[in-house]
Order: structure tokens, then sequence, then C-alpha cells
């Protein structure tokens, strides 16, 4: 199998919005590495923690330093993140712990985007776009959520500081940001989180 | 709005994080069986009021495919459970059974 040819930049070359009351950032390149298998094989679970570096999340929720991480996406898929240069590595690093049990690690890096979602109001412009309760004691630090921003699908963690990390598929990446910018223009604060 | 939770992932979200996906728990008649029988699988469905059994996808989260139970006429819902079943289980039916008293749906009761 050849090496795939990778992408040098980002969907939107690192654009970014502050004029509003949110600031939204298109993160850099991003590694990715989508794993699908029995996440309750110890195979799987090492493929995942030894190129990520962080302990396996439990269910819904996220494990990540920095630009390496575990993300549970569903009952037998877990999304690994890892610096975008490292990506042929750890990939080759996780098939040789795979070995031959039934599993399948695939790099998704150039097929999704990434957005940094921050600043004082960024749940309530989280809250506008998609179906999830984001009150503070009800969407936690540590938890990723699966679901849709208006009509496309995404997926969402946030830290401790109100910053958001939201990954989409790339050629949907202009739809998101621009989404964003729109729930986030100025004087649109809700204020009920 | 109908809220769901998905038996998968454990998420509980509305209706359009979901994708519905008709009605559950219908058996295939495929080559060798009568046209009536095809008919039957093809076309004949029920259409309640009150308790309903359907297949739903969690088709924006973790892409998983479930069973639900629940009311068409209050949007309550009794319970969801895997697809990997032929029938309600037990412990839905008995659910259903002190919410609805003498329901019956299909030849489920």
């Amino acid at each position: 199998m050849s090496e795939q040819a990778t992408l040098s930049q980002t969907a939107l070359g690192g654009a970014r919005y502050d004029a509003g009351i949110a600031t939204i950032v298109e993160a850099p390149l991003q590694g990715m590495i989508t794993l699908r298998g029995d996440l309750a094989s110890a195979k799987v679970k090492n493929a995942a923690t030894g190129v990520a570096g962080v302990d396996m999340p439990g269910q819904r929720q996220v494990n990540c330093v920095e630009q390496s991480g575990i993300a549970w996406m569903s009952p037998d898929e877990l999304l690994v993140l890892c610096p975008y240069a490292d990506v042929a590595a750890n990939m080759a690093k996780m098939q040789k712990t795979l070995g031959k049990g039934h599993a399948l690690a695939v790099n998704v890096s150039d097929a999704r985007a990434m957005f940094h979602l921050g600043g004082t109001h960024a749940r309530d412009v989280m809250a506008k776009l998609a179906p999830v309760d984001l009150r503070r004691d009800q969407f936690t630090p540590g938890m990723i959520r699966r679901t849709r921003m208006a009509q496309v699908a995404a997926a969402f963690w946030v830290d401790g500081d109100d910053r958001f990390s939201i990954i989409c598929f790339r050629s949907q990446a202009q739809y998101v940001f621009d989404l964003l910018k729109i729930a986030a223009q100025p004087g649109s604060e809700v204020g009920h989180i | 709005m109908l809220i769901l939770t998905c038996p998968m992932c454990g998420v509980t979200a509305e209706e359009t994080e979901f994708h519905g996906g008709g009605e559950a728990h219908l058996k295939r008649f495929g080559p060798g069986s009568s046209e009536d029988e095809f008919e039957g699988y093809l076309f004949m469905r029920e259409n309640p009021k009150g308790v309903h059994f359907e297949r739903w996808r969690h088709a924006n989260g973790c892409g998983k495919w479930f069973h639900a139970a629940r009311c068409t006429t209050t949007l309550e819902v009794f319970g969801t459970y895997a697809a990997q079943t032929y029938e309600p289980p037990a412990e839905i039916k008995a659910v259903i059974s002190d919410k609805r008293p003498g329901w019956r749906w299909r030849e489920h009761s």
C-alpha cells in the first residue's frame, strides 16, 4: 500500500474570527487516526494508548493533552489524536500492536477540520448550534459529544476554561466556520448558560 | 419533541440527532415465500394510536441502530433497547404494561 499524499495546509488556511462574542480559530493541522475494533481488547487499547500517551477514556469521554489524546467515539470506535507530523509513524506502531487482531486503523487527518472556540460566551455559541445541554454542570471537561451542528455532524469537547475543540468533516469546514461566525456575531449573547 | 436515549452510547438527545428507521421487528419474507407473506413484509405496517415499536439510528452520534418503544400520541418513550433482538424484551413490555394496561401491538401484549 502506498503512503497517501498529505495536504500541507488546513481547509481554511487557519481562518479566525475575533469580532464577535466568542473567538473562533481554525486549528493547525491535527493528526487523527480512527481506530475501530473491540474496545475491550487489550491490543486495541494498547494501540491507542501507546501512541497517544494518555489513559484509555471511558464511555463518551476524551483524554487530551495538547495535540495528543484519545476520544471515545462509539462503542467500537476511538479517535486517536497526535501531532500531524507523527501520524505515519504512529500508524505503523499501531498496526504492529494490533497485529492480526480484527481492528481497523485509518489516517483521517486530512479528512477532518478542527476549530477552537473560546471566550466567555463560547457555551452560548455552541448551545445555539447543537441540541446539547451545555450548562457547566451538565457538559463538563473530559466529556466528548458527537452530535450535529445545524445540518452537519460534529464532535466537540470543552476544557476547564470553556474553550471548545470542534471536529467536523473537512469538506464542511467552511460551513461550520460560517455557522460559528453567525452564532458569535456581536450582540448575540443569550446569557442563559 | 421526542427525546430518545441511545442504548449503545447512553446519550439522551432530541429526535433531530437521530434518524427514524421505520417499524421494528419485521420478519423478512424473501424468495420462496408466498405472495401474501411477501406483500405483508413489504407493505403492511402498523399505524397505531398509542404503543409503537420502531427502529432508530443515532445518525449524528455514535451511528448505531437501536429499538425504541414509545407512545405515538404522547411521545412518551417507554424504553430503548439493542437492535440485536427479534422481539421486545420482557422488561420493556413490563414498563408498557405498567403505563398502558391492556396494550397490544401485533402479536405482542
